[in-house]
């Protein structure tokens, strides 16, 4: 039993880029994928410059590309999205010839909306996997304590944070009871199953987390955490 | 007779749904004594346990009766200091455990009650001490083993020095090193202890007194050896011993 001991994100280190403080790192993040957002996607160098910028501060944090680039993948989703936008926006077309004498015709609009929803997607995901590299999940949960977010949507992570362990380890042992009883959970023909388990999990958990609420009452919560300060030892 | 320290009198309680849990239980706790709960699944005994901190009441179902810690009647207005004097230690520790290290988890407790600064830190390092954990200060939660996940949900309510430690299913789930650890911990405190437990060796090596609890009365209140060696109220309430254990034969019980 047990649950996992890695950290998912977070890259053991002691650069400039770990030790700076981390609500200082989540307003900096914050302001570099606003930028990114609102500058125009025609404006092809500019994201040359920002791309520039974001890798000069992963050199910075001596975090290897080799560790943040297999965790892009969570964006595929929306890359599979934006590459469906030439094939289906309105307006002009370019006609590409392919191989064999065929001919691809992609909207122009849809190009150009496809390429901005790739680059500004990659850059985001890929600066915010550097946060979460170069900082432990519950600093960067006092650094948004510092920003003033209210204590309530704080505390909601935090408790997100510590279950998503207990969770996953809830869902993988009851895929592996599936399994053992003859389900693939990945084969369509089983997803009813699948669709229950993630049922049964919902309800797990909300039990648990009323559970939880419990003990906490039962310790004197009054609705707010005590500090999340570390007390100096 | 002094004041007992958990005081339960004429307890009866349904759920919401119509489902009657308790049928006016009795029940006396005095200082220093370390008492188990014993009774089959569905026997009311959660339902009892939380009624001692008052999380359940009168006001949660359909109720009757009192419940007094200390002399202190369980009430609205009381909870605070009720929730401080009854530390009620979970069956799984990963409901109790929820903040991002052991030390702060400890801390939760102490820190709702109003303490800071070098006090709390203090309570909260002899409670870990109290447990053998205090190494274990600035670890996740949620990478201890089972059984000092289970140490450090004791030492949660232990830092709140509780008047009684209420403690559900203690040692279940736990291999037999860690069951003997836990029975060396509790062993140790200077607190009085009520035990909700299936487990009845581990009643007997640790309660000299057991309450049998069943469809929601006490049948049984006893020194724990005679509940034991009752057949016809063991057979009678679906309490069996494993396979192979004689209480009869345990012939030096630890103290």
């Amino acid at each position: 039993m047990g649950a996992g001991h890695g950290h998912r994100l977070h890259y053991h280190g002691h650069s400039v880029v770990h030790r700076a403080p981390a609500h200082l790192k989540i307003l900096a993040l914050l302001g570099f994928v606003l930028t990114v957002v609102a500058t125009p996607r025609e404006w092809y160098p500019a994201f040359g410059g920002f791309l520039l910028v974001l890798l000069l501060v992963i050199g910075l944090s001596r975090v290897p590309l080799r560790y943040l680039l297999p965790r892009m993948l969570i964006e595929v989703p929306f890359l599979v999205f934006a590459a469906l936008m030439p094939f289906v926006a309105e307006g002009p077309r370019v006609a590409v010839p392919l191989a064999g004498g065929l001919e691809l015709s992609l909207s122009e609009s849809g190009l150009l909306a496809a390429w901005g929803l790739a680059v500004k997607g990659s850059l985001g995901v890929l600066a915010s996997l550097t946060l979460a590299a170069t900082t432990e999940p519950n600093d960067v949960l006092r650094g948004l304590q510092r920003l003033r977010l209210p204590e309530l949507l704080v505390q909601i992570m935090a408790f997100m944070i510590r279950y998503l362990d207990v969770v996953t380890a809830d869902l993988g042992r009851m895929t592996t009871a599936m399994r053992s009883r003859g389900v693939d959970p990945r084969s369509p023909r089983h997803w009813p199953a699948l669709a229950r388990t993630l049922g049964a999990l919902f309800v797990r958990s909300y039990e648990r987390g009323e559970r939880v609420h419990l003990a906490m009452l039962s310790r004197g919560y009054d609705g707010r955490l005590p500090d999340l300060e570390r007390p100096t030892p | 007779m002094t004041t007992p320290v958990l005081d339960v009198r004429g307890l009866a309680f349904a759920y919401p749904d119509g489902h009657q849990a308790l049928f006016g239980v009795d029940l006396h706790v005095h200082q220093g004594e370390r008492v188990a709960l014993l009774g089959p699944n569905g026997a009311g005994k959660t339902t009892l346990v939380l009624h001692l901190n008052g999380i359940l009441s009168a006001t949660t179902g359909q109720g009757a009766g009192s419940v007094a810690v200390s002399g202190l009647p369980v009430e609205k207005k009381n909870l605070l200091e009720i929730r401080r004097r009854v530390g009620i230690v979970f069956q799984d520790p990963d409901d109790q455990l929820f903040m991002g290290s052991v030390r702060a988890d400890v801390a939760f407790g102490p820190a709702n009650l109003g303490l800071r600064g070098a006090a709390l830190e203090q309570r909260v390092m002899g409670a870990l001490e109290q447990v053998g954990m205090a190494d274990f200060a600035d670890r996740p939660p949620h990478h201890l083993s089972f059984g000092q996940r289970r140490r450090v949900a004791v030492a949660t309510v232990l830092a709140m020095e509780p008047e009684i430690l209420v403690l559900d299913e203690p040692s279940s789930n736990l291999d037999p090193a860690s069951r003997r650890e836990l029975a060396d911990i509790l062993r140790s405190l200077d607190v009085t202890v009520l035990m909700v437990t299936h487990d009845l060796p581990y009643a007997l090596e640790l309660c000299p007194r057991s309450v049998v609890l069943s469809e929601g009365r006490v049948v049984a209140d006893d020194r724990t050896i005679d509940v034991l060696t009752d057949e016809a109220l063991m057979r009678a309430h679906r309490l069996e011993l494993p396979w192979g254990f004689n209480p009869a034969t345990v012939d030096s019980l630890p103290e």
